[in-house]
């Protein structure tokens, strides 16, 4: 299994999920192999062998090399296709990409690669290192896996090195893909065109919703056969109940995440306006930071609602928790949202949920009131109703919590050892 | 007649705010930094207030009275004083001994309560008199409105008051082709004088005199006098105000700004041109040439004069909204600290924090500013003021619940006792006195 990260050091939900999978596959008895790019030793492996991509050396690969410089030299063009630089501007960076280009592959032959494992400015030249890395650990360890799994584009090509090297069956798993992270008009082509190589390289494509699955088959071109939705799971154990003492007396709705375009923040200030139109006993949390968070502030200022309208910054950890403990509504107003573990979390806080049709978490729970990110009347008119009818929050609460905590990633994982097992089959 | 340069020094330190999370709101009601607070004062107080205090009172003693200053030293920066630096207080005294050191008067909150309610900017003026008498002895009679804000309007507020000076801006676009160096009358109040800041020659001291890229640097007492000499040719007075953290904070020590106020009543004396003199003489001295029309409120920062460095974007509106819908309710409690908090989160700084004119005037705005970006300062602002429209509406809701049981008992004497006292806390807590 090809991951980039995996707690305890993670930026985003991917390791998180790999965390899960991982330990829903031991549970199914498979075993698994991790490879990540830069692994620091204190991850849990109760359930995995971790292989550090960075201390792996590079030579036993030497006769595929070539094939590969292809590949990374078509990954260092496109790093430096960066749009709205000047000619001036462009002609530096192109330097200075030659001169570290040279020195990166001096080092490259025979060597280790230090991997940062971070999401940066030279995620393109990690990425095609990693795919040598990669190939490497495949024919080291050749023997002791029957199918390659990489998850999201990052890993890609180093899942497609592995299979070209070993004829072993890839599954490419989409946790997100580039028309999640950016409008249309600003999707990354580079990582579009990555993604696209990777699931037409694959035997399988799992995707984290139908939401996702659509997209693979709409946008990348991909053979409705091939894609099969594998919905994630949310791992609870280890988390105690949290006892907190509420600071305000008034109700709080909470959105909680990235401040950015495809979480729809502005629908739910838009949402918020509207309830509190109708009634003033309530507050409402935007918690999270982002690139959309100063048009955010401005335009909660505009409306005129900002003694009722809070901003938490970036939070952590802990403090994720305090939040949801002290919420009595969530709302995930996302406009496109692959999966959307979020609200999963609320849930098992029991905190009745409001979430977009357009979230692929939509499509397995019940008890999450359901409204398009667009239709900003519908989701005040579900907050308002959570609000002040205690009936249905209560039953949103109670059989919300149930029902988060009946999806297991052992399940998930059985599905998952279904999937590989037809990949071996037909291989 | 000899001619005038007034010479006026603003001191003011705002009470900053601690990082205020949404987890406090209603938990903990303190708000302020007092780390940072004191850390700030007590640095201006040993490159500033200090040294410059003690030069000044030299210069006085040395030219025998014919050296004088103003100062406006806002409440809040008292307080702080009163806290962490009680000797500046002391050598602020001394100053005011001398006699030839007028002390300004201003809202006690370095507040821009003018802008918002009349009844509000009334008390703080009071309030700020009252610490002047307090701590300095002296009663004062000029008036300087926070950062100089001025208007029509203002003007009459302040004459109501019983004040016959007031010092505010030269804004070009008010002035048009009138000249600064002239004392002038409010439009609305014909016995109000006012005294208008000589822009240029102004920030040559308090902006430009460590520049090293400024073509005229370095500055000296004998170029600067031939500069005041050429603006005041036809004209009456030279009005150069300032921020008094100007010396040895904004222009540091190494500079030589400390010299260069150390000659230059010496050089301008000796001249025997310009005499120096307060802001209440001034007006007195000199006879006003016309009357200056302001319908919108002016100020002294920025490219534009106005108010926007405070009440500019929807952001500093909507914080500054939200603060004076408190002043009804406020009114009917008699709460010490809520009414303290309240001055505070009224200063000034507070909302220049929030400007988004970082661009145009941006050393200024990051000077002493605790936030990276105006949306930070607005977050956490908004935040404090949560926690403290929670504790005025839970303290009108006990008074409430006070004032009902107090009517329950239905025994007159009492009755009376609890209206009056409810009636009249605003007045009782601040004292109007004429």
């Amino acid at each position: 299994m090809f991951g980039w990260e995996f707690p305890p050091h993670i930026a985003g939900g991917l390791g998180t999920a790999c965390y899960g999978m991982t330990k829903g596959l031991a549970y199914n008895d498979v075993d698994v192999l991790f490879v990540m790019p830069s692994a620091s030793g204190d991850e849990d492996e109760s359930a995995v062998k971790i292989i550090n991509a960075s201390d792996v050396a590079v030579d036993t690969v030497s006769a595929t090399v070539d094939e590969f410089l292809g590949k990374v030299q078509f990954v260092h063009i496109g790093t430096n296709m960066v749009p709205y630089v000047d000619p001036q501007d462009f002609k530096t960076i192109v330097e200075e990409e030659r001169k570290r280009q040279i020195k990166g592959f001096r080092v490259q032959y025979g060597q280790k690669y230090k991997f940062s494992g971070k999401y940066g400015a030279n995620l393109m030249e990690e990425v095609a290192r990693y795919a040598m890395v990669g190939a490497t650990i495949a024919m080291q360890y050749k023997d002791q896996f029957d199918v390659i799994h990489a998850h999201d584009w990052l890993t890609y090509l180093a899942g497609i090195a592995a299979k070209q090297l070993t004829g072993k069956p890839l599954v490419v798993h989409m946790h997100a893909t580039s028309y999640d992270r950016a409008s249309d008009d600003q999707v990354d082509t580079r990582v579009v065109d990555l993604e696209t190589k990777g699931m037409m390289a694959a035997d399988k494509v799992m995707a984290v919703s139908e939401l996702t699955r659509n997209i693979c088959i709409n946008r990348y071109g991909i053979d409705p056969e091939k894609v099969v939705a594998v919905h994630n799971a949310v791992d609870f154990t280890g988390r105690e109940k949290l006892e907190v003492e509420r600071n305000v007396k008034e109700k709080v709705v909470t959105f909680l995440g990235r401040v950015t375009y495809q979480k729809g923040p502005e629908y739910f200030i838009e949402a918020a306006a509207k309830v509190l139109k109708r009634c003033k006993d309530v507050r409402f949390v935007m918690a999270g930071s982002g690139d959309m968070l100063n048009r955010c502030i401005r335009h909660v200022a505009r409306l005129g609602i900002s003694d009722r309208f809070h901003f938490t910054g970036f939070l952590r950890g802990k403090e994720v928790h305090k939040m949801f403990a002290l919420s009595d509504v969530y709302v995930m107003p996302s406009i496109s949202e692959p999966f959307g573990i979020s609200p999963l979390e609320a849930m098992q806080t029991n905190v009745p949920s409001i979430i977009s049709k357009q979230s692929g978490c939509a499509e397995i729970l019940k008890y999450a009131l359901k409204v398009d990110f667009w239709d900003v009347d519908a989701m005040s008119d579900a907050i308002y109703g959570l609000l002040q009818y205690p009936a249905i929050s209560q039953l949103a609460a109670r059989c919300g919590y149930d029902e988060v905590n009946s999806i297991k990633w052992n399940d998930v994982a059985a599905k998952i050892k279904g999937i590989y097992q037809e990949v071996i089959d037909k291989n | 007649m000899k001619k005038s340069i007034c010479l006026y020094f603003q001191v003011h330190q705002p009470n900053r705010l601690r990082l205020y999370r949404f987890f406090d709101i209603g938990k903990d009601s303190h708000y302020y930094d007092d780390f940072a607070n004191r850390t700030i004062l007590r640095r201006v107080a040993q490159k500033c207030y200090l040294p410059m205090n003690a030069l000044l009172l030299e210069l006085i003693e040395a030219n025998k009275g014919a050296f004088k200053v103003a100062f406006s030293i806002s409440g809040s920066v008292l307080e702080q004083f009163d806290r962490y630096a009680p000797e500046v207080i002391d050598s602020f005294r001394k100053l005011a001994q001398t006699g030839s050191v007028e002390f300004l008067s201003e809202t006690y909150y370095h507040s821009l309560a003018s802008l918002a309610s009349p009844i509000e900017f009334k008390n703080q003026v009071l309030k700020h008199k009252e610490a002047i008498e307090h701590y300095f002895g002296v009663t004062p009679k000029a008036f300087r409105n926070t950062e100089l804000i001025y208007s029509d309007a203002i003007g009459e507020m302040v004459y109501d008051m019983g004040f016959k000076t007031m010092l505010t801006e030269g804004a070009r676009h008010v002035l048009g082709w009138k000249s600064p160096n002239f004392v002038y009358n409010c439009a609305q109040a014909s016995g109000l004088k006012l005294l208008l800041k000589n822009s240029s020659l102004s920030d040559d001291i308090a902006f430009r005199f460590s520049d090293r890229t400024w073509a005229d640097w370095p500055l000296t007492g004998e170029k600067y006098l031939s500069w005041l000499k050429t603006a005041a040719k036809n004209d009456d007075i030279v009005n150069l105000f300032m921020d008094y953290e100007t010396f040895g904070e904004h222009q540091k020590a190494a500079s030589g700004i400390f010299d260069f106020m150390r000659f230059l009543p010496e050089v301008v004396l000796a001249d025997g041109e310009f005499e120096f003199v307060t802001p209440s003489q001034a007006t007195k001295k000199h006879r006003p040439v016309a009357e200056l029309d302001v319908p919108d409120p002016i100020s002294w920062a920025d490219e534009e004069r106005d108010v926007t460095a405070w009440l500019g974007n929807e952001l500093q509106n909507d914080a500054f909204n939200k603060l004076n819908e408190q002043t009804e309710k406020l009114a009917l409690l008699n709460d010490e600290s809520l009414w303290s908090d309240f001055g505070h989160l009224q200063e000034s700084d507070h909302f220049y924090y929030m400007c988004t004119k970082f661009f145009s005037d941006g050393a200024v705005h990051k000077y002493f500013n605790p936030y990276d970006t105006p949306y930070e300062a607005f977050i956490n602002y908004m935040n404090v003021l949560s926690d403290f429209i929670l504790r005025v509406n839970d303290a009108i809701s006990v008074s409430d619940v006070n004032f009902a049981a107090a009517k329950e008992e239905k025994t007159p004497v009492k009755k009376t006792a609890k209206k009056a006292s409810t009636a009249r806390k605003p007045v009782s807590k601040k004292p109007i006195k004429k």
